[in-house]
């Protein structure tokens, strides 16, 4: 209801301006084929929000290692930074999507639970299983669970806050239910599944290299396929989607299904990391995926915002976490840390929306 | 009732509802239909669930549902508005830590709460600010806040617990009335239900709730301060969320950090299950209490039969779900049916919100 107020320049303070020499920022606004290929690309990145966060996820570590040379200049210290974050940033991406279409997956956290129990009973009950079967096996389950939450939204006409809210019960509930007291421990799993939460590739743990394989293939299709770019059109207007004849429901069922898909992967990838799946697993943590989408620049409004920046939000909250306590600041501080981050980055995002509004209405009323 | 419209056209009021009769009006909607399912629910326990009668599960059952009773009352009018609070369970936290450490440092327990409560309204406060004044999607400001608040309150009592409580506030928490087997927390919510229920159904302030969430351009140019609206529901939802931190302090003698996490969820699958939209302007109080109530018969009866409260998840989600879904269904059934199409008015928002279907 605010965003109509700042369309209207209530002064003209650059009115003295050629249009023939504007600003960069102004052209790349107004007119982006006015400049270079190059140059638009350039001017593109530089004032992208992914390279902002991704500079305050680049002080962070350099002020943790200067304090502590381990946290990244150790075999450990290495690994940690790009194991951690991986299943995080699994999550961040399919929630992402899932945002930009101004809808919401609060259900990840179940899904998760639910497949990594799933992997765990799988190899209880088939000891021979082949890890990529159980794989495969987990992203299908992953992707039913998020059909059917897509469905309810896509088809039923209801916000997906509150179908995603009902389902993060069911979906909890089930997989308590079905699991009892038990627990899947490292001993119940292959030695193979074990390595493949700790195996490295050129000193890169296989784990990070299948979340980034992920970001990259979800990256590449927002950014360029047509299915990609009418997401981002449904998040802006989803009435104006459905009167330019775009194929809706479908998409937004795909959002669905693609964050479902994630959310099993990542409960498989759970298991093999850490090796235990107790009943708490995944608890809270869609919460922590829709900060880091937020975080990374995606409007919780829907539209705008890439999976780039969600990865690089999730890697920013995890590392956060690990900096911390070489920071000298107690760990339990960690999410009040978080928290500040969030409200900042929607401040930020409120003022970059305001600045840009009446950029353009100035543009606008100098031509 | 199609007769009624068709002869006087003129004077007929466009909206579906006043189509109907009174009676149909006060009976078929939403909160009478969670408000029998909640009787439903209870006849059967009591017949069919052995203890249920007992004298010791009412008094159990309040006191379990009680924050959630005292939180769903602002939650309900700030969902009405169209905005959403997830930070109500870390003000409970952050309150509930404050009583400790402040309890703990020699201070008596009344001055403590006081200072909880002030915390709370500040915690209000900010979410308000951000919200209502700078216009930030609630959504994210309160995801934000929940995990600051959540963040300041583990913060400050790391892992440890504040126990030394004296047994004199603790009576109080866990007390009943008298004789009865209603405890005391009740009152205080009783009260609060009062003023809620006049603040949002009998005041022209509630009447500026509704409106804001029908469309809150409208509401601003009939004459409704929308921001000091939306400010004054935050502030008083931290507030509330405080005193019920408290008493959840005092009920469980024990202050901890994570005390009251996932609470939120529970609160707005409530309101929800209330009847209230998520789009805002519908809903009624005494629907959301059934529905707060409706949740607490269900999770005390299945407790009682030991059915896991993994199950109990599973119903309430059910509920949650089906209570959204069963308005669009009903609305595309009745479409399809040619005969009763003109006499049943469609499901609030049919198909066409699935474009829109939002946060």
């Amino acid at each position: 209801m605010s965003q109509t107020d700042v369309d209207r320049p209530d002064s003209d303070p650059g009115a003295g301006h050629d249009s023939q020499e504007v600003s960069v920022s102004e052209a790349l606004l107004v007119e982006p084929s006015r400049l270079s290929p190059t140059r638009r690309a350039l001017t593109t990145v530089l004032r992208s929000r992914e390279l902002s966060i991704f500079l305050v996820l680049v002080a962070v570590v350099v002020l943790a290692t200067s304090k502590n040379e381990s946290f990244l200049f150790s075999a450990d210290g290495w690994r940690n930074f790009l194991l951690n974050p991986s299943i995080l940033l699994l999550l961040a991406v399919g929630q992402g999507v899932v945002i930009i279409t101004r809808n919401v997956d609060l259900s990840v956290g179940s899904v998760m639970a639910l497949t990594a129990y799933l992997t765990g009973r799988l190899f209880l009950e088939q000891p021979g299983l082949p890890v990529v079967v159980v794989l495969v096996a987990c992203l299908l389950v992953g992707a039913l669970l998020g059909l059917v939450n897509g469905a309810l939204v896509a088809y039923g006409g209801v916000p997906a806050l509150v179908i995603t809210l009902g389902t993060l019960y069911i979906y909890r509930g089930i997989m308590l239910t079905w699991a009892g007291s038990d627990r899947i421990n490292a001993g119940d799993l292959p030695r193979e599944f074990l390595q493949l939460g700790t195996r490295t590739v050129m000193t890169i743990p296989v784990l990070t290299i299948i979340a980034f394989v992920v970001l990259a293939v979800v990256g590449y299709y927002l950014h360029t396929a047509r299915g990609g770019r009418e997401l981002y059109a449904i998040g802006s207007d989803p009435d104006a989607a459905v009167l330019y004849g775009l194929p809706v429901r479908r998409r937004i069922l795909a959002a669905f299904v693609l964050s479902g898909a994630l959310a099993g992967l990542a409960g498989a990838l759970y298991t093999a990391r850490y090796g235990t799946v107790s009943s708490n697993v995944g608890l809270g943590i869609e919460l922590q995926a829709v900060a880091a989408a937020v975080i990374g620049g995606i409007a919780i409004f829907g539209g705008s915002g890439t999976v780039w920046g969600a990865a690089i939000g999730a890697f920013l909250l995890v590392t956060i976490n690990r900096a911390l306590p070489s920071l000298g600041i107690e760990d339990f501080w960690q999410r009040a840390v978080v928290g500040a981050l969030i409200l900042g980055a929607i401040v930020l995002d409120r003022v970059l929306a305001v600045r840009q509004a009446r950029r353009l209405a100035e543009s606008r009323d100098h031509s | 009732m199609s007769t009624a419209s068709t002869r006087t056209p003129a004077a007929v009021r466009t909206y579906d509802a006043y189509s109907a009769p009174l009676w149909k009006r006060v009976l078929l909607t939403r909160e009478t239909a969670v408000i029998a399912l909640t009787v439903a629910v209870i006849i059967y326990s009591i017949a069919n669930v052995p203890n249920f009668d007992g004298p010791l599960t009412l008094k159990f059952l309040l006191q379990d549902i009680a924050p959630i009773l005292l939180i769903a009352l602002p939650m309900t009018l700030i969902i009405i508005t169209g905005e959403i609070d997830l930070s109500v369970a870390s003000i409970m936290g952050l309150s509930s830590v404050l009583l400790g450490v402040l309890h703990e440092n020699g201070m008596s327990v009344p001055a403590a709460a006081l200072l909880a409560l002030l915390a709370g309204l500040v915690c209000g406060a900010l979410n308000g600010f951000l919200i209502a004044y700078v216009g930030l999607p609630s959504l994210a400001v309160t995801i934000g806040t929940l995990a600051l608040f959540r963040g300041i309150a583990v913060g400050l009592l790391g892992t440890k617990a504040v126990t030394d409580f004296t047994e004199k506030w603790s009576d109080l928490a866990t007390g009943t009335i008298g004789e009865s087997r209603i405890p005391l927390v009740i009152i205080p919510f009783a009260v609060l239900a009062v003023f809620f229920v006049v603040l949002l159904h009998f005041s022209t302030f509630g009447r500026g709730v509704y409106d804001i969430g029908l469309n809150d351009e409208a509401a601003h140019f009939t004459g409704v301060n929308v921001a000091r609206t939306k400010f004054i529901l935050f502030v008083l939802s931290g507030v509330v969320s405080a005193f019920a931190g408290i008493y959840f302090t005092l009920r469980f003698g024990s202050a901890r950090g994570d005390n009251a996490t996932g609470y939120e969820l529970q609160v707005i699958a409530a309101v929800l299950l209330g009847g209230v939209s998520i789009f805002g302007g519908r809903g009624r109080l005494h629907g959301v209490l059934a529905g707060v109530v409706l949740i607490g018969v269900i999770s005390s009866a299945l407790r009682l039969e030991s059915v896991t409260v993994n199950v109990t998840n599973i119903i309430v989600g059910l509920l949650l779900v089906a209570s959204v879904i069963l308005p669009s269904v009903l609305g595309w059934a009745g479409s399809r049916l040619p005969r009763k199409a003109s006499a049943a008015p469609p499901g609030p928002r049919p198909n066409k919100d699935a474009a829109s279907a939002g946060v």
